[in-house]
């Protein structure tokens, strides 16, 4: 059992939890992701890694309650238990793998969208902690919604928009990647971590750009161990494992489209469940499905 | 209970009608009489080639003589001194080609129903409670074993016996590795079977830690350096599922077999009230003729679909067990024989709506001895579907040899072992099982986990 020793309400629906983790917290690295289980009847769910004490044994996740499970995850207290906590998994960023004095002297943007700040977090921490600097775009649809502000400011150069204009640059995260290199930034990486739909459009963008691009892929994952190949995803003319292979991929090469085709699998399913969620005991099943 | 000398005395079994639309066992094994009448037909002969056939050398002769006599627990007390597992071995061994392939009896009649005596010894002391026993003095070394299945569990079990301090690492959150996520429930119940065989692993002193990642969560190296465990034995599995790399592979209703089992058996999806969901397809075309696809197939089959297999060899190549072939066949899967997929067709939303095949036909033989099947030009046809299970074998997992300083593997990418005692270039590091040898079956990986215990108590009673 794992124990939560932190909750935290970010946003609306957006919770944080620091979890006592020794065996994920000690080999963790920016990058890296691990699968929760809420109790024994529970799904796998992969999360990605924001942050992580080897010392102390803990990590912090970030999520998102729109599954009938992360929901169900919303509800633990502080002193709750997690039936299941493994990790670190995947590969970490291949950042955290370059010698320092070439990382240094690299100009990369990160982009964060939505819960996909809490893993670039994780990775503007480290480099901030071996001395690289960075800028970081973080999007939102509005002010409400900006999670983990302070922290984000603390370790990068940050710039904040919001879809409505209620805080920051007013436009989505490629409007501000856009005026930054109007104001005649340069970057020669771009790291982009959040909605799929994001990710794709940033990859557009840095295409046309010229900007290597990193994107973190989350498809549909089982087991997350490199078993079951339900997360395997086009990355050029390849097929790839998120769970082994990545889950960072050179954004230039993911057939976008097609995985968030696959993310639609079970949708039906999912929507009966939270329904049936929702609803508790007073779920009738008047749907006709139940 | 007469017994006829030639015929084995048949096996009760779930009325496929029945049976097709249930999770429960199809077989329902032997009773007390059925099984005493059974036991005489073993001729109990002085050189017994059952046991020369049984990859972890069960004294059969000797259990069956105790089967004879009523003593279940004497009998239960042989098959342990070999087995961790008698109650999967029963269900699960191909004993067509081991130690039944061997019986003397089946030289003109019937083999003696070796497998199905192994189970009814293995259930009824579970039943009675007899548990297996631990006489050896504690050796106060840690030996760690990554992987709870077959291999892992045997190696785990015999170590044990002899008096070591064993620890086995698991991935997922449950122990039993392909016991658990492969093979479905309707073969081998997982609360009545697999999780009491577990039990008498760790009742005999073995700890189990789940949610452990092997080259993730820790490495061997510092399994060894930081953790003080004196060997390891990697029995960690087969791997990464292989696809067919055909146009429309990615559509939605293409599954790896591994994936659409470890939904419906370790996740318990085939039950309605489970959290995670599986495909309930109305038509499901299963790609390949081994065991794990026949598994694939019937879970399809009870989940309501129908069912095609498509293989691309004739029905003599199937490498299936003949048992599961016919299950199959008794249950309604339509077997398309020579015949290979060559491209998945989606609707304009993703969803998979059909295959198009091609006949094959054989010609000569290939390296593995079997005849390679040819395309027959022009025979394409197509197969409506709203589901594809890719059941074609799986290649190995990385995780482990790529996390390991000194880990030699072959060209295919699997551990290299010694046969006889599991050692690899490593020193203190042992493997056996599917991470070996590539896929095969839950016995080959006990007789390699048996085995490496014994190289690994050699090892380290050499140090």
């Amino acid at each position: 059992m794992f124990k939560i020793l932190k909750k935290e309400v970010l946003a609306p629906n957006i919770y944080l939890m620091d979890v006592e983790a020794p065996r994920v917290a000690k080999n963790a690295l920016p990058g890296q992701f691990l699968i929760v289980r809420v109790d024994d009847e529970g799904e796998r769910i992969p999360l990605t890694i924001c942050d992580y004490d080897s010392e102390q044994g803990i990590v912090q996740i970030v999520f998102q309650a729109i599954g009938a499970d992360t929901r169900r995850m919303a509800k633990l207290q502080e002193g709750d238990c997690f039936q299941d906590v493994v990790g670190p998994l995947g590969r970490p960023s291949d950042l955290t793998e370059l010698p320092l004095d070439e990382l240094k002297k690299m100009k990369i943007c990160f982009i964060a969208g939505g819960v996909g700040t809490a893993p670039v977090y994780c990775q503007l921490k480290w480099l901030k902690k071996n001395g690289v600097d960075v800028d970081c775009i973080q999007g939102a649809r509005t002010k409400d919604i900006i999670i983990l502000e302070d922290e984000m400011k603390a370790v990068s150069n940050l710039h904040i928009c919001t879809d409505d204009g209620s805080y920051g640059i007013k436009g989505n995260v490629c409007v501000a990647l856009q005026q930054l290199i109007d104001e005649g930034r340069e970057f020669d990486r771009v790291v982009a971590i959040g909605p799929m739909i994001m990710m794709k459009f940033v990859c557009q963008l840095t295409e046309k750009l010229g900007i290597e691009t990193i994107v973190s892929m989350n498809p549909i994952m089982v087991d997350g161990t490199g078993m079951c190949g339900a997360c395997r995803l086009m990355v050029g003319d390849e097929v790839k494992f998120a769970c082994v292979d990545g889950p960072e991929f050179d954004g230039h090469k993911v057939d976008f489209d097609q995985a968030m085709q696959r993310m639609r699998l079970y949708k039906s399913e999912e929507g009966r469940l939270l329904l049936k969620e929702q609803e508790g005991e007073t779920h009738e099943g008047g749907c006709g499905n139940c | 209970m007469t017994v006829d000398m030639w015929k084995k005395v048949p096996v009760r079994e779930q009325d496929p009608k029945v049976r097709a639309a249930n999770f429960d066992e199809v077989c329902l094994g032997y009773n007390k009489e059925e099984a005493e009448a059974e036991a005489q037909r073993c001729l109990n002969c002085k050189n017994p080639f059952c046991v020369q056939g049984c990859p972890v050398s069960i004294n059969i002769p000797g259990f069956i003589a105790r089967v004879k006599e009523g003593d279940v627990a004497g009998a239960y007390e042989v098959i342990s001194q070999s087995s961790a597992l008698p109650a999967v071995c029963g269900r699960v061994c191909p004993q067509e080609s081991q130690c039944e392939g061997k019986c003397v009896r089946g030289i003109r009649g019937e083999a003696v129903s070796i497998g199905k005596l192994e189970r009814y010894v293995a259930d009824t002391a579970r039943e009675m409670g007899i548990k297996p026993t631990v006489t050896a003095e504690k050796k106060n070394k840690k030996v760690a074993v990554i992987g709870s299945g077959p291999a892992g569990l045997t190696c785990a079990g015999d170590l044990a016996r002899l008096g070591y301090d064993v620890t086995i690492f698991e991935a997922l959150h449950k122990a039993g590795g392909v016991l658990v996520y492969g093979i479905p429930e309707f073969r081998l119940p997982k609360d009545a079977v697999v999780e009491k065989e577990i039990e008498n692993v760790r009742a005999l002193g073995v700890k189990i830690e789940t949610d452990v990642v092997i080259g993730k969560s820790v490495t061997i190296d510092s399994l060894m350096k930081d953790e003080g465990f004196e060997a390891v034995f990697i029995g960690s599995g087969a791997g990464l599922p292989r696809f067919m790399h055909i146009p429309g592979e990615q559509a939605m209703g293409v599954f790896s077999a591994n994936e659409y089992l470890t939904r419906s058996n370790l996740m318990k999806a085939f039950r309605e009230d489970s959290r995670t969901p599986i495909m309930r397809a109305k038509k499901t075309v299963v790609v390949g003729g081994g065991n794990v696809a026949m598994d694939a197939a019937r879970t399809a089959l009870r989940l309501g679909s129908e069912v095609h297999i498509v293989y691309r060899r004739s029905e003599e190549e199937l490498p299936a067990r003949k048992e599961e072939v016919e299950h199959a066949k008794q249950e309604g899967i339509i077997f398309d024989l020579l015949t290979n997929p060559v491209e998945i067709h989606a609707d304009e939303n993703g969803w998979v709506k059909g295959i198009t095949c091609i006949r094959m036909e054989l010609g000569e033989p290939d390296a593995s001895g079997r005849r390679s099947p040819i395309p027959v030009e022009g025979s394409e046809f197509y197969i409506e579907c709203d589901a594809v299970i890719m059941s074609l074998g799986t290649s190995p997992n990385p995780l482990i040899s790529s996390t390991t300083a000194g880990l030699e593997i072959n060209r295919r990418k699997c551990i290299v072992a010694d046969e006889a005692n599991g050692q690899t270039s490593k020193a203190g590091v042992f493997a056996g099982g599917d991470a070996v040898t590539g896929a095969a079956t839950v016995i080959l990986a006990m007789g390699a986990g048996k085995a490496a215990a014994k190289g690994i108590d050699e090892y380290l009673s050499s140090l």
